[in-house]
């Protein structure tokens, strides 16, 4: 079985080089893809410094355009099923293997900080707005997920060759990927993880940001879909694989 | 309408078609939009030269107050041509997207980059670097 880490960075010189160094300690045998998102603070040598391929983006697309191209790189590789990896050091590499046994019985696995209590914290309002995803989440993808928003997931072969051209864009993308791949008859399972807290975002509009996005996803997740595409319904595992 | 009122939106009018008319020469504006604005400037200036016309067909539809008509009109218009632009920009952000995508592809890892045939072979015998399945290419568009 060989598997791929996708880590998309935006300017995360600082925080890269320990991650890797985590990944190479504890999953050694792992092909580590880091999608440089246009950074500007030399992201890319810090991954080539770490043993990791890098893959640069012109400017910057956002988590989700750096994820569909760590995707489509893994596939066009033939690997046989990847996860998502956090370059902040917001993830714990001790966690992996637990994430990858899970793959196998799903196509997809969410590594989440609330099935049981995790120990992370998060603010009030960011809470609220949190607990009411799920809700609308767990209604239209008729199963119970406790972490919507979490980065750290692992992907069979089909699922990373549906995200290669399907993966959503916009901000807070996990949420719109989960309903997406629940909807195309992907068999989607949780499990508890451990994160550390991430010092990230003090920006004085980010709750306005955070609320936009919300009522974005809101709109999106009611309307049907990313794009209102055609849902097409197929088991799990018996997508077509062939060009 | 008031002579001096009426002398001034037809200058205006003259402007906006010339400053049209110079954009297309210029080729500065794509085709569907040249024809766009310029069946635009015309309207405006048929609606300038003849200062009834308008308030005849207000008078027509039963529109008491008769400039309502014209700004029924314009914010139609404008809605739609709204509408428009938001759909190509839509459009064309996803083709920026799948652009800088295939790029970065294309461009292959950064130099100095850890090669894929230092990952050791998998027990099902495939080769590390033999793409087994293409990943479809560029996005196709499904819009």
């Amino acid at each position: 079985m060989r598997t791929a880490v996708i880590i998309p960075a935006f300017n995360e010189v600082d925080a890269l080089p320990a991650v890797l160094a985590d990944l190479a300690t504890h999953v050694p045998d792992h092909y580590v893809i880091v999608v440089d998102d246009g950074s500007t603070d030399g992201t890319h040598l810090a991954a080539v410094d770490g043993g990791a391929t890098c893959l640069r983006l012109p400017f910057n697309l956002g988590i989700g355009g750096a994820l569909r191209l760590g995707f489509r790189h893994a596939v066009r590789e033939g690997f046989d099923r990847a996860y998502q990896f956090d370059a902040d050091g917001q993830h714990d590499a001790t966690q992996v293997t637990a994430l990858l046994t899970a793959l196998d019985d799903a196509d997809m696995v969410i590594g989440s900080r609330f099935v049981d209590d995790g120990g992370y914290q998060v603010g009030r309002s960011r809470g609220v707005a949190m607990a009411l995803l799920r809700q609308l989440v767990g209604a239209i993808s008729g199963q119970r997920f406790t972490d919507t928003s979490s980065g750290f997931r692992a992907f069979r072969r089909p699922v990373l060759e549906f995200f290669a051209t399907e993966y959503p864009m916009e901000y807070m993308e996990s949420v719109e990927a989960l309903v997406l791949a629940v909807r195309h008859g992907f068999t989607v399972h949780e499990v508890p993880v451990t994160m550390r807290d991430r010092s990230a975002g003090t920006a004085s509009n980010r709750n306005l940001r955070l609320a936009y996005h919300f009522v974005r996803l809101l709109i999106v997740l009611v309307a049907g879909g990313p794009g209102g595409r055609p849902r097409r319904t197929h088991g799990a595992r018996k997508v077509d694989t062939t060009p | 309408m008031t002579g001096p009122t009426h002398a001034l939106l037809a200058a205006l009018t003259v402007v906006a078609v010339l400053v049209i008319i110079r954009l297309v020469r210029r080729g500065a504006l794509k085709a569907k939009y040249s024809v766009l604005w310029l069946t635009v400037g015309l309207v405006l200036a048929v609606a300038a030269s003849v200062p009834t016309l308008l308030d005849r067909i207000a008078d027509r539809l039963g529109i008491w107050y008769q400039p309502t008509l014209f700004l029924l009109l314009a914010i139609g218009f404008l809605l739609l041509v709204a509408m428009h632009f938001s759909y190509e920009l839509s459009r064309l952000e996803k083709r920026v997207r799948a652009l800088a995508e295939e790029l970065a592809l294309l461009r292959g890892p950064v130099e100095g980059s850890a090669s894929i045939s230092d990952f050791s072979t998998s027990p099902d015998g495939h080769e590390p670097g033999q793409p087994r399945h293409s990943d479809g290419g560029p996005d196709q568009e499904r819009d």
